[in-house]
């Protein structure tokens, strides 16, 4: 397994989920235990299930999958005394637009994200896992596969595991290509062998998830982050990033900057630095033009609202969204039009057709956006986008048709000129006849 | 009385039981939340957010069909934002929907239509191109239009949830999402149509009513089904009489929307060019057609002179035929001819199970009993194929109350799958199989057990006293096959008082006569009689028809008003739907034979009108004094028979084991039943070959 | 229907990681190590996942239709997907694209005449920081340009 990174790391990241990265065969047991790997695994042997969750509740650890929901208190609503099994599962789908840290997580430091379910298991009570990894990355299921194999011989997986008297058993599961499935609860109906349609909720997953069991789900990233908390202690963690924003999170950085790349970076960075300084500014000397923070379901940010800390609370305030960490960065040149069509084009092809407004909606959008792209936009196109998007908006079974609508109607909002300009420009515009 | 809460809808106070979802609560109420994906019965989908609606205190607009009502919820359903939601998803729904209501079949009946009318945006902004899919066939019954489906995943759910049978999924994501058969490009079901009943526009269609007529250019006539003796209230639609299509939409009767095959589509035999519209007369080995009153001259003319000299007649009913006809004819024969040779094909032993439950209350299993029961015991019977109505009860009760099935049976059947215990057992097996389940039964809170003709005689009473000896409430089905099986038995077309049998009849050298109404004994057997003269009312020239001197053109169930009971006892209401040339009533048919043999036999059996027949049958007829406002209203009365021994009869007891796609004599002349390709499949699953099949 | 012993040792190890009675859950999984080296999702292959599943065939034909990973027909011996999703996009990944078209003469998710190369245009696949991305069958490449891509398809071709 090559250990030569993607991409040059930068100075100023805080590296602690990624500091073994690059290290000599760093996705192996051996390196792991050589660098502080299963202390926190120890260390939670000795605590009791209430505290390993106080632990994380004091990380302000917040879920990196794409929600920010506190984790802590997810952990605590699953009834760890339920008579019923109890199952992990962990969403390795990473298929949100901009999004590509999962993949490094997994390839560079398994036993780490490995360790952060076992310490949840016991927390639970649970001795089954489920890791879901989109179908794409079949080399990440052949090296986990791997990975799990070394960790069952050498203890560290099965039963007894480093002689704790914990059994756990962790198992790869296959996507197939369903962006939808990323969904916590599709992903449990995918789980189960069916097509990924969302589950109604309540009951909610930590309930009735898996097999109608308790289930844990929280991301690659997220579980990642569990043993350096539970070793080094939820405040410490949590003092990396700004209040109720605990810890450092991987940024994928990708578009138009010099040095695009997976950066671990404290909760409350600036967003500016993170572009001109770690990711080394834009090429060209172009001028920014805009920003998604978190993947292409935030709601897009114009040059002059990049100013600000990277936290959850920060970008809600200001009417987007952290996301999934994938920072995407776009310069003056950028066409609106293209980058909505093309966000959209997305949604209309993962929707997965269960509900009418988002199964509809992100169809009849992109009819639009394409015909809009083709040259034959009129001007109550603009109005029309965003109408339609807020028809969507907050009316879908799950968060996909929202996932689809916010950027849209943030782009239409935020660069209708854009959609003027191409107006003027296409002379055939005002002669379509539909 | 569970506990209430106290919420407000649309400023008024109401009050409703915990957990009731809102949109069941607003509807209690009065108030409409639209829907097209919610359906009372199947499981919740929360898919199409038409019944979106405002509740105060929550930021997004909720789902009216999965929220639980909660005390002091405050909820507004015809607020400025809910109009502008609603509107807005009929839009998204329209933009693929080919709205080409002038050539569909669903016009004028459609949920879509009436939704776009109430709620809807008058013109669409949608410029863009739609999706297009052609048509396919899926089965002779069973048309899809894709385009023209709005994915509420009903009829996948009344297929898998309701039918048991799973034969609908869903292929493809996002805007290409469609709804396919289990077989690629085919169905193979049961063909009950409940899918296309269900379907809320005209995505689903009938390969029999398409393109016929419009709902609003159709009399809709509610009846019986005349098939099989769970007694479907169907609802027949009427257009110049002709029947065009059947279905029981509005829910009437004892079955709710429910009709399998035969009930939803069995009715084209009433239309067979084969139909009898002339009495005829045989003339050497071939027939003609001769005039009533001839053919009523000659009929009436051998009974008055059989009957003078002492002969023998026999008669034999029927098991379609009304309950007024039943009892005219077994008086006709007993009082006015004479005799006690009467019978009819009798597919279940009442006589034993009437005797062995006399004088008993609550034994006899109600067909809303099936659904409320806490467990369900089927003897010997394929129940999915040869009582679909109970099935479908049990089914629901399944899913509705966690009801505990068990099965015994020859061989696999649809109860199997949600059987709590299937014991297969041999023919003669059955007690052996039923004791093997004891301790289970013993434990359940109360118990239905139906068995079917396997069970009769001693084994039946021995199958009672296990009952009896369970110490648990048990109520009995015994099930028999056709429309008015139950009723023919109760009018007494049975040889009591030592009349010959059926069997007995066809093999007595010496009969003189043999009047068939209805039935069809020579297909099985032969008349042993070379000089009898035989009668027969029909609507067909069958194998027993082809042997007479004289054949009535009869009417069929669908022309004629009367009573049935079915197999649970419970007597309805038919209603005329058409009438077709030449064709009369049974009764009619008897009442001109006993006009013809003169005033004396008028007295005797009176006159032949379905009313005063009825009055007559509640006065005298055991446990039939019903309640006349109820059927009359299209309900169904029980029937309390059990007062009073009754002695064993001679002749046999058997089921002819039709199937889903057959029933006695009429499957034979319905095309629609012929063309599906399951027809006639054969009875413990179709799979199975060596099955009992069909035997009419 | 067989498969190769790696794979029908991996599909026991498969069924026996779920829950007891819950063998639907390798359906999806099952497709699509098996499409490897079945090279479709046939009929044949339906029923015999349904088989090892114990499910109806039509509920593993309903999960054929809505993965886009698992496919009907078959593909090219080589499966080459270009991202053109938006860090890709803004990047090249379409002009990318539009050059693998032209490269191979092929358009999305057709197949060249000798059943060598097919060409699908991908959404975001996970390569955002190292884009334009391309996946040749499973095999990520990052940072493609035209040349590279003339590259990595000529050099398959040798390998064939
Ligand atoms: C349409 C959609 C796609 C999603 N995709 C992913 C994904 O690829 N990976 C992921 O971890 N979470 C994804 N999520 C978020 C999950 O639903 C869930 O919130 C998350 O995995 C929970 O883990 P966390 O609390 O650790 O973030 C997605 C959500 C939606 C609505
Ligand atoms: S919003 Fe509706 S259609 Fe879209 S993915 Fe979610 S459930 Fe499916
Ligand atoms: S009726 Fe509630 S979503 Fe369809």
């Amino acid at each position: 397994m090559p250990t030569k990174l993607y991409n040059e790391p930068s100075p100023l990241e805080t590296r602690v989920l990624s500091k073994r990265f690059g290290l000599a065969d760093s996705h192996t047991l051996d390196v792991y235990l050589a660098n502080d790997g299963f202390k926190a695994f120890l260390k939670a042997h000795e605590m009791t299930p209430a505290q390993i969750i106080d632990e994380v509740k004091a990380s302000a650890l917040r879920g990196r999958g794409g929600a920010g929901f506190p984790t802590g208190l997810k952990w605590s609503f699953v009834p760890r005394t339920s008579p019923k099994p109890k199952y992990i599962v962990i969403n390795a789908d990473e298929s949100e637009p901009g999004t590509c840290k999962d993949r490094l997580l997994m390839e560079y430091d398994p036993y780490q994200m490995i360790e952060g379910i076992l310490i949840a298991g016991m927390a639970m009570d649970s001795h089954k896992g489920y890791l879901y990894i989109r179908g794409e990355y079949r080399y990440l299921l052949d090296h986990m596969d791997k990975v799990i194999a070394e960790a069952y011989s050498r203890g560290y997986l099965g039963k007894n595991i480093a002689g704790t008297g914990f059994d756990f058993d962790l198992y790869t599961h296959s996507g197939a290509g369903a962006y939808e499935c990323g969904e916590e609860t599709a992903l449990l109906d995918s789980l189960e062998g069916k097509r990924g349609i969302p589950r109604m909720k309540p009951p909610f997953p930590a309930v009735a998830g898996a097999w109608a069991s308790p289930t844990l789900l929280n991301n690659v990233e997220t579980f990642s982050s569990i043993p350096v908390i539970i070793r080094d202690g939820g405040p410490a963690f949590a003092a990396l990033g700004t209040p109720k924003n605990g810890g450092t999170r991987l940024v994928c950085i990708s578009g138009h900057v010099n040095k695009p790349g997976v950066y671990e970076l404290p909760l409350g960075f600036p967003m500016l630095k993170a572009i001109y300084e770690v990711a080394g500014g834009i090429p060209g000397g172009k001028k920014l033009k805009a920003v998604v923070p978190g993947g292409s379901s935030c709601p897009i940010l114009k040059a002059d609202e990049c100013d600000i800390p990277m936290d959850y609370d920060t970008l809600a305030k200001i009417g987007s969204m952290l996301g999934s960490g994938g920072m995407v960065v776009l310069d003056e040149t950028t066409d609106m039009v293209k980058f909505a069509l093309r966000i959209m084009r997305f949604y209309a092809h993962e929707s997965c057709g269960w509900c009418i407004p988002c199964r509809e909606g992100t169809t009849w959008l992109r009819k639009i956006l394409q015909r809009f792209d083709d040259g034959g936009g009129r001007h109550d196109d603009v109005a029309l986008l965003g109408e339609l998007s807020k028809n969507m908006l907050g009316r879908t079974f799950c968060a996909l048709g929202d996932a689809a609508a916010m950027p849209t109607i943030s782009i239409v909002d935020k660069f209708a000129a854009d959609f003027e300009k191409r107006l003027a420009g296409s002379a055939k515009s005002q002669l379509v006849v539909v | 009385m569970a506990e209430t809460v106290k919420l407000t809808i649309n400023g008024s106070p109401i009050e409703a039981e915990k957990g009731t979802l809102l949109i069941e609560a607003a509807r209690a109420n009065g108030i409409e939340i639209p829907s097209f994906c919610y359906y009372e019965g199947l499981t919740l989908q929360a898919a199409c957010r038409m019944c979106l609606v405002e509740v105060e205190k929550t930021p997004k607009l909720q789902v009216g069909c999965t929220l639980p009502v909660a005390e002091g919820m405050v909820v507004h359903t015809e607020s400025e934002v809910v109009r502008q939601a609603r509107k807005g998803t009929l839009e998204f729904l329209l933009t693929n929907h080919p709205l080409d209501c002038p050539v569909c079949d669903k016009g004028g009946e459609c949920e879509l239509q009436d939704m776009v009318f109430r709620y809807g945006a008058g013109e669409s902004r949608f410029t863009e191109r739609k999706q297009h899919v052609d048509e396919q066939q899926w089965s002779p019954v069973v048309f899809f239009d894709a385009p023209r489906c709005i994915l509420c995943y009903r009829c996948v759910r009344v297929c898998n949830e309701g039918m048991g049978v799973n034969a609908l999924g869903v292929a493809n994501r996002g805007v290409i999402a469609e709804i396919v058969p289990n077989h690629h490009d085919h169905l193979e079901c049961d063909e009950c149509g409940a899918c296309i009943d269900i379907c809320p526009v005209g995505a689903l269609t009938s390969g029999i009513y398409r393109y016929q007529t419009r709902p609003w250019e159709m009399n809709h006539v509610g009846t019986i089904c005349t098939h099989c003796a769970d007694g479907c209230r169907t609802t027949l639609g009427v257009r110049n009489e002709k029947i065009i299509r059947g279905n029981n939409r509005d829910s009437s009767g004892i079955n709710g929307e429910f009709l399998c095959i035969k009930g939803r589509y069995g009715f084209d035999f009433t239309e067979h060019p084969e139909r009898l519209q002339s009495p005829m007369a045989r003339v050497g080995d071939g027939f003609e057609p001769v005039s009533w009153s001839k053919a009523l001259e000659i009929v009436a003319g051998k009974f008055a002179a059989v009957k003078k000299r002492a002969g023998r007649f026999g008669v034999i009913g029927s098991s379609h035929t009304t309950n007024e006809e039943n009892y005219f004819l077994q008086k006709f024969a007993r009082q006015a001819l004479g005799t006690k040779n009467i019978d009819h094909h009798r597919s279940g032993d009442l006589t034993t199970f009437v005797d062995a439950l006399t004088d008993r209350a609550n034994v006899l299993a109600s067909t809303a009993d099936l659904y409320t029961a806490k467990a369900v015991l089927v003897v010997a019977s394929d129940l999915s194929q040869q009582h679909p109505l109970l099935a479908n009860q049990i089914r629901a009760n399944v899913r509705h109350h966690n009801a505990h099935v068990y099965a015994v049976t020859a061989g696999p059947v649809r109860e199997d799958q949600q059987a709590t215990a299937s014991v297969r057992v041999q023919k003669g097996g059955e007690l052996a199989g039923v004791e093997s389940l004891r301790g289970k039964l013993a434990a359940e809170g109360d118990l239905v057990i139906l068995f079917g003709d396997a069970i009769q005689g001693e084994s039946l009473r021995k199958l009672i006293a296990f009952g009896d000896s369970l110490g648990v409430p048990v109520k009995y089905v015994c099930l028999v096959d056709y429309s008015n099986s139950r009723g023919a038995f109760d009018m007494g077309l049975i040889p009591r008082e030592g009349g010959m049998s059926r069997e007995q009849m066809l093999a007595a050298a010496d009969l003189d006569v043999l009047w068939v109404v209805g039935a069809n004994p020579l297909k099985s057997a032969a008349l042993a009689a070379k000089g009898a003269f035989v009668v027969v009312q029909d609507l067909f020239m069958t194998e027993t028809a082809k042997r007479a001197d004289i054949v009535f053109p009869a009417a069929s169930a669908y022309e004629k008003s009367g009573t049935v009971t079915n197999v649970c006892g419970e007597v309805q209401k038919l209603k005329a739907a058409i009438k077709v040339m030449g064709a009369k009533t049974d009764l009619e048919i008897f009442g001109l034979i006993a006009k013809e043999m003169g005033p004396e036999v008028v007295k005797t059996v009176g006159i032949w009108s379905p009313d005063k027949v009825f009055e007559e049958i509640r006065k005298t007829v055991h446990g039939y004094d019903i309640s006349v406002p109820v059927i009359a209203t299209g309900g169904a009365a029980p029937t309390m028979p059990l007062n009073g021994r009754v002695a064993a009869l001679p002749g046999t007891v058997a089921s002819a084991g039709d199937t889903l796609f057959t029933s006695g004599t009429l499957s034979r002349y319905s095309k629609i039943l012929n063309s599906v390709m399951e027809s006639p499949g054969g009875l413990y699953s179709v799979k199975e070959s060596g099955g009992k099949g069909s035997a009419s | 229907m067989n498969f190769s012993p790696q794979l029908e040792q991996r599909f026991a190890k498969m069924l026996e990681s779920y829950p007891e009675g819950r063998k639907r859950s390798a359906v999806v999984p099952m497709l699509i190590y098996a499409q490897d080296e079945t090279g479709a999702i046939t009929e044949e292959l339906i029923a015999e996942v349904a088989k090892r599943c114990e499910v109806a065939p039509l509920q593993v034909d309903e999960v054929v239709g809505y993965y886009s990973m698992l496919h009907r027909k078959p593909l090219g011996k080589y499966h080459v997907q270009v991202c053109t999703n938006i860090s890709c996009m803004l990047v090249g990944g379409t002009e990318l694209y539009e050059h693998a078209k032209k490269k191979l003469g092929i358009g999305h998710k057709q197949v060249t005449s000798d059943g060598q190369f097919s060409l699908e245009e991908v959404e975001c696949m996970g390569a955002c920081s190292w884009a334009p991305a391309v996946e040749i069958n499973y095999d990520f490449h990052h940072h493609v340009t035209p040349e590279r891509l003339d590259q990595l398809i000529e050099a398959v071709r040798k390998r064939s």
